[in-house]
């Protein structure tokens, strides 16, 4: 599965890693991150999101 | 132009051409009881440049020291490593004064340029890495994306060793010494972490991975010369070493208790939360809101390990005291802390569950359910919250085994 950057603080989304700390899951693809998910780095929206 | 105001010489080619706001004391709702300056840098290369700029009212400052030293007409470049308007402000002004041959900023940085300034001048965004030939010097470039802004960026001038941090390893600090090692070291590890706590302290994990990368690159800094407070010159290792610590954000035996309160009733418990915490030998922070500065209360919030929360309740809310500090201290993102929430009403007292539900947005681990007095607490009721102060004090001891 494709990891993908914030393009604002540069952190990445690992989808085997998921985000556990907000509640999603390891394993869960970036398009299927919940509505409303933003950056745990820096609060930017998932638009801001390219694959690495 | 007046000519009181001088540039300080930091290596024969470097100079401060920076300005001092002696009087400021509210920087965007933190407190700055000392002071602080803008820090401007004036690099005599083959192509004369200067480093950030200075907020707009203190752009004839600035000015007056740079020609203390050249012509400002003959700065050839502008390099800005942060766009927020405490070291952008003067731009579009000493770019049309100077009529610089390029201004350099990060890609964001050129874009936020832009959006803060709309027919500004002209950017040369420059990439994570890139260098820029000075003629005799040369200029490296580091993107620090959001330390603190996503604009932000490190340049460092690689013959001199000298690292222009533009926020990173600043503070607010006011003084008429220009270097850290001529200023008591106290007031330098007290306004330099309450600085970190209040600015980039959300950001803590980028400080780190910031540091890791800068080891890798195998830099050596000579100095470190920040956007805001004094020049790192001796002591550039004691900084850095302090920036490992506060983004490990590793805490001590400490508590806040913070609270506001109408009729003393709340700070009755608030005592008798902190008693019960101090009897087991944490040390306690009481901060009652009529009198504290939440931007205080970040700073203790920067190794605290436990943060106890209490509000009276005023029409079905908590006071706005409160709700102010609290939503502060949820923005700074502060970590591995215990918690817990008090408080008392009169009928209906619904603050204490406001405080806890953002005690759990703030992932702080609640130590018990939140405590609530009616009125006025009785003896009972006091003895519950000193509990409250030793059981608190206990999972401290559990987390982190002092």
């Amino acid at each position: 599965m494709e990891k993908y950057v914030c393009g604002i603080c540069g952190y990445v989304y690992d989808p085997a890693v998921g985000d556990p700390d907000n509640g999603v899951a390891a394993g869960t693809p970036f398009a299927k991150l919940p509505d409303g998910w933003v950056c745990p780095l820096c609060g930017a929206g998932k638009e801001e999101f390219s694959p690495e | 132009m007046s000519d009181e105001f001088k540039a300080v010489k930091l290596t024969d080619r470097v100079w401060w051409v920076g300005a001092i706001d002696w009087n400021i004391r509210d920087f965007h709702g933190y407190t700055t009881k000392r002071g602080s300056t803008y820090n401007a840098y004036l690099i005599l290369a083959d192509k004369i440049t200067l480093v950030d700029t200075v907020k707009a009212p203190f752009m004839d400052e600035m000015m007056a020291r740079i020609a203390s030293v050249i012509d400002p007409a003959k700065i050839d470049y502008v390099i800005s490593n942060h766009s927020e308007l405490d070291h952008s402000g003067s731009l579009p002004k000493v770019f049309a004064a100077v009529k610089p041959e390029k201004v350099f900023a990060s890609a964001a940085g050129a874009k936020t340029l832009g959006e803060i300034f709309h027919a500004g001048p002209a950017i040369t965004p420059v990439k994570d890495g890139e260098t820029l030939s000075l003629g005799n010097l040369t200029l490296q470039f580091l993107e620090t994306r959001m330390l603190h802004w996503p604009d932000s960026m490190f340049a460092y001038l690689v013959e001199e060793k000298l690292l222009f941090s533009q926020d990173a390893f600043g503070m607010h600090l006011a003084t008429s010494e220009r270097f850290a090692d001529e200023i008591d070291p106290s007031i330098l590890r007290y306004e330099a972490a309450t600085y970190y706590a209040n600015i980039l302290l959300p950001y803590s994990p980028l400080v780190s991975k910031l540091v890791d990368r800068v080891e890798k690159l195998g830099l050596a800094f000579a100095m470190i010369a920040p956007d805001h407070g004094p020049i790192w010159r001796k002591d550039v290792a004691t900084i850095i070493d302090r920036y490992v610590r506060w983004a490990a954000r590793r805490p001590s035996k400490k508590a806040v208790v913070c609270y506001a309160t109408m009729w003393r009733s709340t700070e009755m418990m608030a005592r008798a939360i902190a008693e019960g915490l101090a009897a087991s030998g944490v040390s306690v922070q009481f901060m009652g809101m009529d009198v504290h500065h939440r931007s205080d209360v970040a700073y203790e919030l920067l190794d605290a390990a436990a943060f106890i929360v209490g509000s009276s309740t005023l029409n079905n809310n908590m006071l706005p005291q409160m709700a102010d500090v609290m939503s502060y201290a949820k923005g700074l993102r502060p970590a591995h802390l215990i918690g817990a929430a008090f408080g008392s009403y009169g009928w209906s007292g619904e603050s204490v569950r406001q405080l806890q539900d953002i005690l759990s947005e703030m992932k702080v681990e609640l130590v018990t359910d939140g405590i609530r007095a009616k009125h006025v607490p009785d003896a009972s009721m006091l003895q519950t919250c000193y509990s409250l102060g030793k059981l608190t004090a206990e999972k401290m001891q559990e987390k982190m085994r002092f």
